[in-house]
This record gives structure tokens, C-alpha cells and sequence, in this order.
């Protein structure tokens, strides 16, 4: 199991807004962008409307199949965009991690941020033994950094 | 000629909020067009400067992505329903570049 912590890097930003997020989905997270390797990966964690809340795990193809570089599949793309319409979710999450290079958003990802209304999570498998996880809102090529709660899942016995 | 066109949360603020607009058209060039004048600015957010359809945004005519279809040729029929997401990218590129641009 992944344990997550957050970077020692230094602040670039305002760190005003909390994400919470379950920790069985940080894993989630972690084993996808550890199993793609070199590889970025990345996906989707959708939620219902206007909730916050991170509740479905969606890992997506990489089609660039490259280690500087992501991007959805845009028919596979479009068809979890259609099951959150038909859900009443949002992409609440977008995710992607870097593989060489700390979790802080490239110029690159500020530049083709299109989704103003969910959190980029980033985290960086750079350290085989160390699990890097930073969120931000990027919005209009502003980055603000955000803090990360992870919580346990209260489990019905 | 009544298209329904899908705006995403990016490019609301063109519609006035409005996630479901109407269009009219026999091409996608057409749609377009017409969109830009109902809404303007609009064209310039799915249109490259040189004239192409940009890169990072697609456009899908019912379940197809555009770019199969003919790209800005693509024909649109009555009843058509077109759809536009921001596509999802990016990576470590610009800054691994800004990196070795700055020697570090």
C-alpha cells in the first residue's frame, strides 16, 4: 500500500483551498502511475455535481504513451464525459503524474488546463520509494496550490 | 439547419452560461461560423490562427471525433448533435525543457 505524503518542495504558489480525497483512491492513484512507469499516466475521479467529493476512480489511456507527456484517448474521452452527464458527475479530480520531474504543474499543463472547476493532482514517481501528491486549481494560466486531506473511508462493519 | 452543440464549462462564458446552444450549418466551417456570430469570440477558442482546428480541443459530430470525419469539412446534417471538450494534456515537456533551457 502507497503511502502518501506530501512533497517537502518548496511552496510556489497560495495554498487557500483543501482537497479531500479517500485514501484508497490515493492508492489507486499511486499503483496506476507506478505500473505506467516511465510512462505518464493519468485519469479522471468523478463526483457528483457540485459535491467536492472524489468518489469514482476512472484511470484513462495515456495515447501520447509518453514519459513527458499525457493525453486522454478522445474517444474514450468522450465516452466517460457522457457517463458523468448521465450520472449527474463532474470530473472533480484530474490526475497525471510526472515521472522524472517533481508534481508541480509544467508550463505545459498550465497551458492546456481546460477544466477550471476541478483539482489537478499531481504526483511524481521520480523516487521508487517515495509517493509525491500536490493538488492545485489551475484557472485563466493561475496556479494555486491547495492542501490535501486524505482520509479513511468509514467502513460498515 | 438546427445543430445542438454541447459547450463545455471552459467556454460558457461565450454563451452566456449556457451549456446547450443551437447552430446552424451544413459544414463544421459553417457551424462555426455561425456560432461566432451569435457568440462572439467563440471561433477563436476552436480555430488556430493559421486556420486549423486546434489541436487540443475536440469536436465530436454525434459519437465521432471530428478529425475521422474531415476535421473543419466535416458534414453536419439536421438533428446532428455536436459536442466540445478541452482535451485532457499535458506533462513534465515544458518544464524538463525550461530545465535544460536554464542548465539545471
Amino acid at each position: 500500500m502507497a503511502t502518501a505524503i506530501l512533497s517537502a518542495g518548496k511552496s510556489h504558489g497560495n495554498v487557500n483551498d483543501v482537497l479531500t480525497i479517500d485514501r484508497a483512491i490515493v492508492d489507486a492513484i499511486f499503483a496506476h502511475a507506478r505500473r505506467d512507469h516511465p510512462d505518464e499516466a493519468c485519469g479522471v475521479i468523478a463526483g457528483p455535481v457540485g459535491s467536492d467529493a472524489p468518489s469514482r476512480f476512472i484511470p484513462m489511456d495515456n495515447s501520447a504513451r509518453s514519459q513527458t507527456f499525457y493525453q486522454f484517448d478522445s474517444m474514450e474521452q468522450l465516452r466517460v464525459w457522457r457517463e458523468m452527464d448521465d450520472n449527474d458527475e463532474e470530473p472533480v479530480v484530474i490526475y497525471h503524474s510526472h515521472t522524472a520531474t517533481e508534481a508541480y504543474p509544467s508550463r505545459t499543463d498550465i497551458n492546456l488546463a481546460g477544466e477550471p472547476g476541478a483539482h489537478y493532482v499531481l504526483v511524481s514517481t521520480r523516487e521508487p520509494g517515495l509517493d509525491e501528491i500536490r493538488s492545485f486549481r489551475i484557472v485563466d494560466g493561475a496556479v494555486t496550490e491547495e492542501k490535501i486531506d486524505i482520509v479513511d473511508a468509514k467502513v460498515d462493519a | 439547419m438546427a445543430i445542438e452543440v454541447r459547450v463545455p464549462t471552459i467556454l460558457r462564458s461565450y454563451t452566456g452560461g449556457s451549456k446547450v446552444v443551437e447552430g446552424a450549418g451544413d459544414t463544421l466551417t459553417a457551424l462555426i461560423d455561425d456560432l461566432d456570430a451569435k457568440h462572439n469570440g467563440f471561433k477563436g477558442r476552436l480555430i488556430t490562427p493559421e486556420g486549423g482546428l486546434h489541436r487540443f480541443v475536440n469536436i465530436y459530430i454525434n459519437d465521432e471525433d471530428v478529425r475521422f470525419l474531415g476535421a473543419l469539412d466535416a458534414k453536419l446534417n439536421d438533428g446532428d448533435s455536436v459536442t466540445i471538450l478541452p482535451a485532457v494534456a499535458g506533462g513534465a515537456l515544458g518544464f524538463a525543457a525550461a530545465a535544460a533551457l536554464l542548465g539545471r
